[in-house]
């Protein structure tokens, strides 16, 4: 079975409910080492997106493009461009095709961590998204299960509790950001969640 | 989804949790664990509508208050536009970043200053679409320069807008402030953030733009300013997001920091608070120290309050820096004192010293007439 537009658009409206879900968590968590927001900057990117992909008919492409653009002129900050250049990557990795196979989401999660590292310039272990995308982009790019994919962000997500933050807001707390998850590595290993879901064609 | 506060297991032996929980507490304020009861007592008393909204209200008061300096643009209603300064031929300087640091950044558009500004959400950058009406609406054909803070968020924004401004046809150039000397180490100046220096840096590279120079020279003349301009910053007490209303940081009383930046980022050192005089000195030990500026050298001065401080005790503080300065041998050619680039309400100030050559000096000097700083 493929993975259709229509797929791509329930699949962004997934993105957006669960950081409706999870935005309080999301803010109680970056109270701790940042500006308690981050749960509300995912929650307004990601309904934007959804609304921007919802309202877009056209290629896989064209969703990804409509969505980069909602999610950041939506947001700004540091996630809106991180984001935007991730969905704008993913939507290059899709192609301007009407759908694809499952399995060919796996391409998408590599070609947003790309989107991610070519945008915020990180490097593993500076406590970032990227310590989600990284690890979730590797398992995938070796052609593992969607739950291996999921796991390896949500590994990732959880390591972030033993770095000392080196990039973003939080690297300015130094050694104080220790023993804390990096908030935008566990909305990332959500959002990793949800495309494997995809994957599985269980979403 | 639960979080714990705590760094790495469920272990829940007792007393080594209830210190941990203790210690964690005093240096992070987590307000998440505290009890409902206990937040709503805490929340800090501002005048606002909506915590949501604190942006767009406080836009439409700006444009209510100064029509006749500037005008928010129709389609990017978060990018305000001077309405005398952009012309054909000239430069355009583009500044912008988070809100919440009024007068920066929205005060500072006008003629012989910003031609235009794009604010984002309270302490976040703006999303590049502003950035880019902003450009488009203010471009004198004679090249745009982008002239902002150094913060990741504000980077990749201004640094994405460049790029749909390019596909306008419309090259933009970028130079970043990094006047706060207390953020990283001298050897690492481009890593520093920008804080209240951006006031002096803004005003020689909109002069140098008002008096028609190309734009290789307002970008090295904005470079120039921000490799001569030094600022230290010391908190009093924090400041809180209208949208939480709960303190951004945790400074016990009785504490003050030096070197704190405008979002509370941690400074140099943390200790009891001390008198004007001590705190000022402390600051121009390290100001001096890096000017390094020969006797008979001009400055101009900035003495800021950080929200809440007020006039009196910015003063107290300028009397001590202007003595500094008299010891060095360095002669103070203007003082601004004044909330100048704020942080909500944090109480507490800065101090900004620009290092003048007679380019500079003229530049500071030249007229502006802008919606929140006037001049000349």
């Amino acid at each position: 079975m493929d993975f259709t537009t229509q797929d791509l658009k329930t699949l962004f409206s997934a993105l957006a409910s669960r950081m409706a879900t999870e935005r309080d968590a999301l803010c109680a968590l970056d109270g701790v080492i940042g500006d308690a927001d981050h749960g509300i900057a995912m929650e307004q990117g990601t309904k934007a997106a959804a609304e921007a992909a919802q309202a877009t008919d056209g290629t896989l492409q064209d969703i990804f493009n409509a969505a980069a653009k909602g999610f950041l002129n939506a947001v700004g900050a540091s996630s809106g461009p991180l984001y935007a250049t991730a969905f704008l990557r993913a939507g290059k990795a899709a192609g301007a095709r009407l759908s694809m196979g499952r399995d060919e989401l796996r391409a998408v999660i590599v070609a947003m961590r790309d989107g991610i590292v070519q945008r915020g310039k990180a490097e593993p272990g500076q406590k970032t998204m990227l310590d989600a995308w990284g690890p979730a982009a590797d398992a995938a790019a070796a052609g593992e299960s969607a739950d291996a994919i999921m796991a390896a962000a949500k590994t990732g997500a959880e390591a972030t509790r033993d770095m000392v933050a080196g990039l973003g807001r939080a690297a300015r707390l130094g050694d104080r950001s220790l023993g804390h998850p990096d908030p935008g590595a566990v909305s990332a290993a959500m959002l990793v969640e949800e495309i494997c879901k995809a994957m599985k064609g269980t979403a | 989804m639960r979080f714990d506060s705590f760094g790495n297991s469920g272990r829940n032996d007792g007393s080594h949790t209830r210190r941990f929980l203790r210690l964690e507490r005093a240096a992070f304020n987590v307000r998440a664990n505290k009890p409902r009861e206990e937040i709503q007592m805490s929340l800090t008393q501002k005048l606002i509508n909506d915590g949501g909204a604190v942006v767009d209200e406080m836009l439409a008061g700006i444009a209510a208050a100064h029509p006749d300096h500037a005008c928010l643009l129709e389609n990017a209603p978060r990018a305000l536009v001077a309405k005398n300064g952009p012309r054909k031929g000239k430069v355009a300087l583009i500044v912008g970043g988070g809100s919440g640091h009024e007068p920066t950044f929205l005060g500072y558009v006008g003629k012989g200053l910003a031609d235009a500004c794009a604010v984002g959400n309270v302490f976040a950058s703006p999303p590049p679409q502003p950035v880019v009406d902003a450009a488009i609406a203010v471009n004198g054909d004679a090249g745009v320069l982008f002239l902002y803070g150094n913060y990741a968020g504000d980077v990749m924004n201004f640094d994405m807008a460049a790029e749909l401004l390019e596909m306008e046809g419309i090259a933009a150039r970028t130079v970043l402030t990094t006047d706060d000397i207390a953020s990283a180490p001298r050897d690492q100046r481009e890593k520093r953030r920008g804080v209240a220096g951006n006031v002096f840096i803004f005003k020689a590279a909109g002069a140098a733009a008002d008096l028609m120079m190309p734009i290789d020279e307002v970008e090295r003349i904005a470079r120039h300013a921000n490799d001569r301009t030094y600022t230290i910053g010391v908190a009093l007490s924090s400041c809180s997001l209208p949208q939480t209303r709960r303190p951004n940081f945790d400074l016990p009383a009785g504490e003050m920091e030096i070197g704190m930046g405008i979002h509370g980022e941690p400074g140099i050192r943390r200790g009891p608070l001390r008198s004007a005089n001590e705190v000022a000195d402390e600051i121009m030990d390290a100001i001096l120290a890096e000017m390094d500026a020969p006797a008979g050298a001009r400055v101009a001065v900035l003495v800021n309050s950080l929200g809440s401080t007020p006039l009196m005790e910015l003063y107290i503080l300028n009397k001590r820096v202007a003595e500094r300065l008299a010891e060095a041998g360095l002669t103070v050619h203007k003082t601004l004192v004044g909330p100048y680039c704020t942080s909500l309400e944090m109480a507490g100030a800065s101090i900004t010293v620009m290092h003048l050559d007679d380019e500079l000096q003229r530049l500071i000097d030249h007229p502006c007439d802008c919606v929140m700083f006037r001049q000349g």
